[in-house]
């Protein structure tokens, strides 16, 4: 069974078809790309996965379990983490911080045992902790030696970087990354390619939004292709590389394919 | 002398509460007291608004409402029933809380300004109400007699009296505020703050959080009428318009939120520019909105405002807790 199955989703915006129909699915331990032009459809399909903007029609089961119509938070706990393409870090607070409110649906301190502060309290946020250095050590260098700064002050790419740490520490089983890559020198993007691999190895599933092809091509197991809202060809790395209706869609037609 | 280190890392706090312990020591004038008192009740309500406004990112400006519910109630119940002040208190804090849970249930759904406007309308009907509802809340005549606290059969009612029940009222709030915030409710408080979406995305109950942060902010605004209500004797719906709903915000706005510093100072300063200006009488409202503007103008984020403010000294902390805060380069062993 399929981790996540995505069945006949569409969703518009006023007269605008965003997504029409768009089938897929993503097995444990895959790592597949989301491509396709811009407006194509890919972070409405992420929208759609994690409840953040409901399709109209379709159904979304991860795990065998409808997930359409639950709140974000929901398909969180259930699992699924995200990043987003513009990214959304919690500005003011620390580094840490940021990354222990990825855990924070984990935890099970409430009013009453905040105030109280029985020893229990103290080992949640300990542990917590731990888990949130664990999955900063990830980053080596990066994020380490800036834990108590403000995340505003961080440059763009360990922005990103944080917004990977947060979405990974509750221990999600699938993770949406939402062009992980944007704003990164090709240095940082071989980084994160490397960090891609290493979240499948971790044990969590990886569906990417990314632009730049060498990534794509590198990094997945399998590409989606999307284009105004549907699906225009789904396989491996070397046969969407080949396609003509993607290169048609995608990589910019006639003049591509006579370069080639 | 392992049990000193606690002690030490917390010196800063100790000696500030022993500075407001000693006060009376040096001001004996009662009316000084007097104010120092209301100074009190404006913190705990700056502080109760904070929660929503500074660490949500709310923004209710109808406060005043669970203040005078917290008033009125308290008044009832002493009156009424008779029951002693301290059942009265957490009676005043319950039932402000459950008010607000009965605002912030249907309300929270709203977003943005329609929720703000939705809190304004709150107190407004509330005012309406104490007005009209002869009764029981007497209307406009208000609630008169209402007897002072009593702990466990001791009449309290010297401003003396007053003034360390009022400390103790403030640093309870502080504390437990201190308490709630440094941990998972006040991080998750604070993400809703910063950004919603990504909050909710990272499995955040943002409305559950949201709930609660108002009934917590209702049910603290309850106890300081509660206190409000004992220490006046006389309460009546005058007491509680928007317009002193507005006077927290400022406070707020002045003092700066998202902490628990700057609404205590907000507070401390907005009760005692009226005061210290008195000699000016009608003129002095002009010094007060003067200082206003000027705030806006030079801090917008008001004194104390965004950011967290430590009075622990790190130096006495666990080696371990250090190598956190300075951020050291180490990986986790295993």
């Amino acid at each position: 069974m399929a981790l996540l199955q995505i069945e006949e989703i569409t969703k518009e915006f006023g007269g605008l078809k965003a997504l029409h129909a768009v089938s897929l699915h993503l097995d444990e331990g895959e790592i597949v790309s989301l491509i396709g032009p811009n407006g194509a459809g890919k972070t409405t399909l992420f929208n759609c996965i994690t409840g953040t903007t409901p399709p109209d029609r379709g159904s979304v089961r991860f795990n065998g379990e409808e997930i359409v119509g639950r709140p974000p938070h929901e398909v969180a706990r259930r699992g699924i983490s995200r990043t987003f393409q513009h990214i959304r870090v919690f500005g003011q607070m620390s580094v840490l911080e940021n990354v222990m409110v990825g855990w924070d649906f984990r935890g099970r301190t409430g009013i009453f045992t905040a105030l109280l502060r029985p020893p229990r309290v103290g080992r949640e946020e300990a542990e917590n902790r731990k888990r949130c250095l664990e999955v900063l050590s990830l980053f080596g260098e990066r994020l380490l030696p800036r834990l108590n700064q403000p995340a505003r002050e961080l440059s763009y790419a360990n922005r990103r970087r944080l917004e990977i740490a947060r979405a990974l520490v509750s221990g999600p089983r699938l993770i949406l990354l939402d062009e992980p890559t944007a704003g990164m020198n090709p240095h940082e993007t071989q980084q994160v390619v490397d960090l891609i691999r290493m979240i499948c190895e971790r044990g969590h599933s990886v569906l990417v939004i990314e632009h730049k092809m060498k990534v794509v091509m590198t990094v997945s197991d399998r590409i989606v292709v999307l284009d105004h809202g549907e699906k225009i060809a789904e396989g491996p790395p070397a046969a969407i590389a080949a396609d003509p209706t993607v290169i048609e869609a995608y990589m910019g037609g006639r003049r591509r394919a006579q370069a080639d | 002398m392992n049990f000193l280190k606690p002690i030490m890392a917390h010196s800063p706090v100790l000696l500030i509460i022993a500075v407001f312990v000693a006060v009376p020591l040096f001001v004996t004038n009662m009316y000084h007291l007097q104010v120092l008192v209301f100074i009190g009740i404006y913190a705990i309500l700056a502080l109760s608004l904070n929660l929503l406004n500074g660490y949500v990112g709310l923004l209710s400006i109808g406060h005043a409402a669970f203040y005078a519910i917290g008033a009125y109630t308290s008044a009832k119940l002493t009156i009424d029933l008779q029951l002693p002040w301290v059942l009265a208190l957490a009676g005043a804090g319950a039932v402000a809380g459950g008010f607000g849970y009965l605002i912030a249930k249907p309300t929270l759904r709203l977003s943005g300004i329609y929720m703000t406007l939705a809190t304004l309308g709150f107190n407004m009907i509330l005012f309406l109400v104490l007005q009209n509802w002869m009764s029981f809340t007497n209307g406009p005549l208000g609630i008169m007699d209402i007897p002072p606290p009593s702990i466990f059969g001791t009449v309290l009612g010297s401003r003396l009296q007053y003034y360390y029940l009022i400390l103790i009222l403030v640093l309870l709030t502080v504390f437990s505020m201190h308490r709630l915030m440094a941990c998972r409710f006040g991080r998750a408080l604070t993400a809703i703050r910063e950004n919603e979406l990504a909050a909710e995305a990272t499995g955040v109950d943002t409305t559950r959080y949201k709930i609660q942060a108002f009934v917590l902010a209702a049910g603290y605004a309850g106890i300081a009428g509660s206190f409000y209500a004992h220490f006046v004797k006389y309460i009546s719906p005058d007491s509680f318009t928007i317009n002193e709903s507005f006077i927290l915000l400022a406070m707020l706005a002045f003092g700066g939120q998202g902490n628990l510093l700057g609404p205590v100072v907000g507070a401390a300063a907005l009760i005692l520019i009226p005061e210290v200006f008195r000699p000016l009488q009608e003129y002095r409202m002009f010094v007060y909105g003067g200082i206003l503007i000027a705030m806006m103008l030079v801090r917008r984020q008001g004194l104390f405002g965004g950011r967290c403010y430590r009075l622990r000294l790190t130096r006495f902390d666990p080696p371990s807790a250090r190598v956190y805060q300075r951020g050291d380069k180490f990986l986790p062993e295993g």
